[in-house]
C-alpha cells in the first residue's frame, strides 16, 4: 500500500493552507521559511515581519527553527519546509525530541517530489510516512492533516498546547506563487527586527 | 585553572548562551564545563550541519551560540557555512577539535583534517589554532567578541599539543 493510501486524506495546496496558518497567527509568532516552494508560497501569502526566509542551505530550516525557539522561549515559531528537505537532515527531528521545546511546531508540505527541480519522486510517494518517522524520533504531537479544517485544528493546538508539534499536510504540486528578495542580509535584519532583537546579541 | 575551564569562563563571560556539540574525546572537558555552569542551553546534534543550522537559529532569535565538533565533523558543515552564516552575515563561534596531526593512528583522520584551514581561508572565516594555556583566555575572548562585533562566523582549533590528543591503544 502506497503512502498515499494509508493516509486516506486529502491532497490539499500549499498556499491556501500557508494563507490559512498565517490569519491564525496573531502574537507575533515567527515563521522560518524553508527553501524554494515552502518559501515562496509563504511570501506569496504575504509577507510579515517575523518572517525569516532562506535562499540555500537545504534541510537547515527546522534546525534554524529550533535555534530560535530556544532563544525566543515566550515566542511560538512555525517551521515551514518540504519533504525533500526534511529527507535530507531527518538527524534533526531526534535533536527537537531531545530538546522538547513546547514552542515549535514543525510544518511539512509533502508533495512527493523534489518539485522544483523537475518533480522527481521522493520516497514519500511510495514508503516513508514523514509523521511515523516524526512519532519514532520521539514527537508525540505528530499528525497527518486530513482536509484544510482540520490543518486548522492542528494549528490551533500548536497555538495552545505544549509542542514540540508535527504537522505533515500532503500538498498538490503548485508552483510557489511569489519570491523573497534575494538579499540575504537585510532577509536576516528584517527578521530580527520584526522580532525586536536586532542589537541585543 | 586549566585550559579548558579558561575557554570556559572566557566564552562564556563573552556571551555564549547556546551550546550545540557532536562529541569528541577532547572536548568532554568543555561539554562538562559548559554543562557544570547551569546557566547554558547544552545538546548535542545528530550532525554537524546541524548544528551550524541550530546556531545561526540562535543568532536570529537572540542569543549567541558555540558549535563544537570533530575535525572530522567540518566536513559535514561547508555548504551550513556557506549558504548561511557567511552571506547572511550569522555570527557563531566553532570549536573544533584537531585529530589527523601530531601522531594521529588512523588514516582516515587524516586528509579532512588537511581541508579545514583551506576551506576556512575561502570562506573568509577567520580562525585561530590554540596550542598553549596561556593563549586561551586571550584567543577565546577576542575571536567571538570579533565575530560579533563583524557580524561573521569564526573558529578556533583545537590542537592535541593543547588537548594531548588521541593515540592509539
Amino acid at each position: 500500500m502506497t503512502v498515499q493510501a494509508r493516509f486516506g486524506g486529502e491532497v490539499m495546496n500549499r498556499l491556501d493552507l500557508t494563507r490559512r496558518l498565517v490569519a491564525l497567527l496573531t502574537h507575533g509568532e515567527a515563521i522560518v521559511g524553508g527553501i524554494g516552494n515552502s518559501n515562496f508560497d509563504l511570501m506569496g501569502a504575504g509577507h510579515r515581519p517575523e518572517n525569516f526566509y532562506m535562499l540555500g542551505s537545504m534541510g537547515m530550516a527546522v534546525p534554524i527553527g529550533l535555534g530560535i525557539a530556544l532563544a525566543q522561549p515566550e515566542r511560538r515559531v512555525f517551521v515551514l519546509d518540504g519533504d525533500g528537505s526534511l529527507l535530507m537532515n531527518l538527524g534533526c527531528l531526534p535533536t527537537v525530541a531531545q530538546v522538547a521545546l513546547k514552542n515549535l511546531t514543525i510544518v511539512v508540505w509533502d508533495n512527493s517530489a523534489y518539485q522544483i527541480t523537475g518533480k522527481q519522486a521522493t520516497p514519500t510517494a511510495e514508503h516513508t510516512d514523514l509523521v511515523t518517522v516524526a512519532r519514532g524520533a520521539g514527537i508525540a504531537s505528530a499528525e497527518w492533516a486530513k482536509a484544510e479544517e482540520h490543518f486548522e485544528q492542528l494549528v490551533e493546538r500548536a497555538l495552545h498546547d505544549d509542542g514540540p508539534h508535527f504537522i505533515g499536510v500532503r500538498v498538490d504540486q503548485s508552483p510557489g506563487q511569489a519570491r523573497p528578495e534575494r538579499d540575504p542580509v537585510i532577509l536576516k535584519d528584517r527578521f530580527m527586527r520584526g522580532i525586536g532583537v536586532k542589537g541585543m546579541n | 585553572m586549566n585550559w579548558a575551564e579558561m575557554a570556559v569562563r572566557a566564552l562564556i563571560e563573552s556571551g555564549i548562551q547556546q551550546v550545540i556539540y557532536v562529541p569528541d574525546n577532547a572536548l568532554i572537558p568543555l561539554i562538562d564545563g559548559f554543562r557544570a555552569d547551569g546557566r547554558l542551553t547544552v545538546f548535542s546534534a545528530s550532525r554537524e550541519e546541524e548544528a551550524i543550522g541550530i546556531a545561526c537559529g540562535a543568532f536570529l532569535g537572540g542569543q549567541r551560540a558555540l558549535v563544537m565538533m570533530q575535525s572530522s565533523g567540518f566536513g559535514n558543515i561547508p555548504n551550513a557555512l556557506a549558504s548561511l552564516a557567511v552571506p547572511y552575515q550569522i555570527p557563531l563561534v566553532m570549536i573544533i577539535s584537531e585529530r589527523g596531526a601530531l601522531g594521529e593512528y588512523n588514516s582516515v583522520q587524516v586528509p579532512i583534517t588537511r581541508v579545514i584551514r583551506p576551506t576556512l581561508d575561502a570562506l573568509g572565516i577567520p580562525h585561530y589554532t590554540l596550542t598553549r594555556p596561556d593563549e586561551v583566555d586571550f584567543i577565546a575572548r577576542r575571536i567571538t567578541s570579533q565575530a560579533f562585533s563583524t557580524q561573521q562566523p569564526a573558529a578556533i582549533i583545537l590542537s592535541a599539543l593543547l588537548t594531548g590528543g588521541k593515540q592509539d591503544r
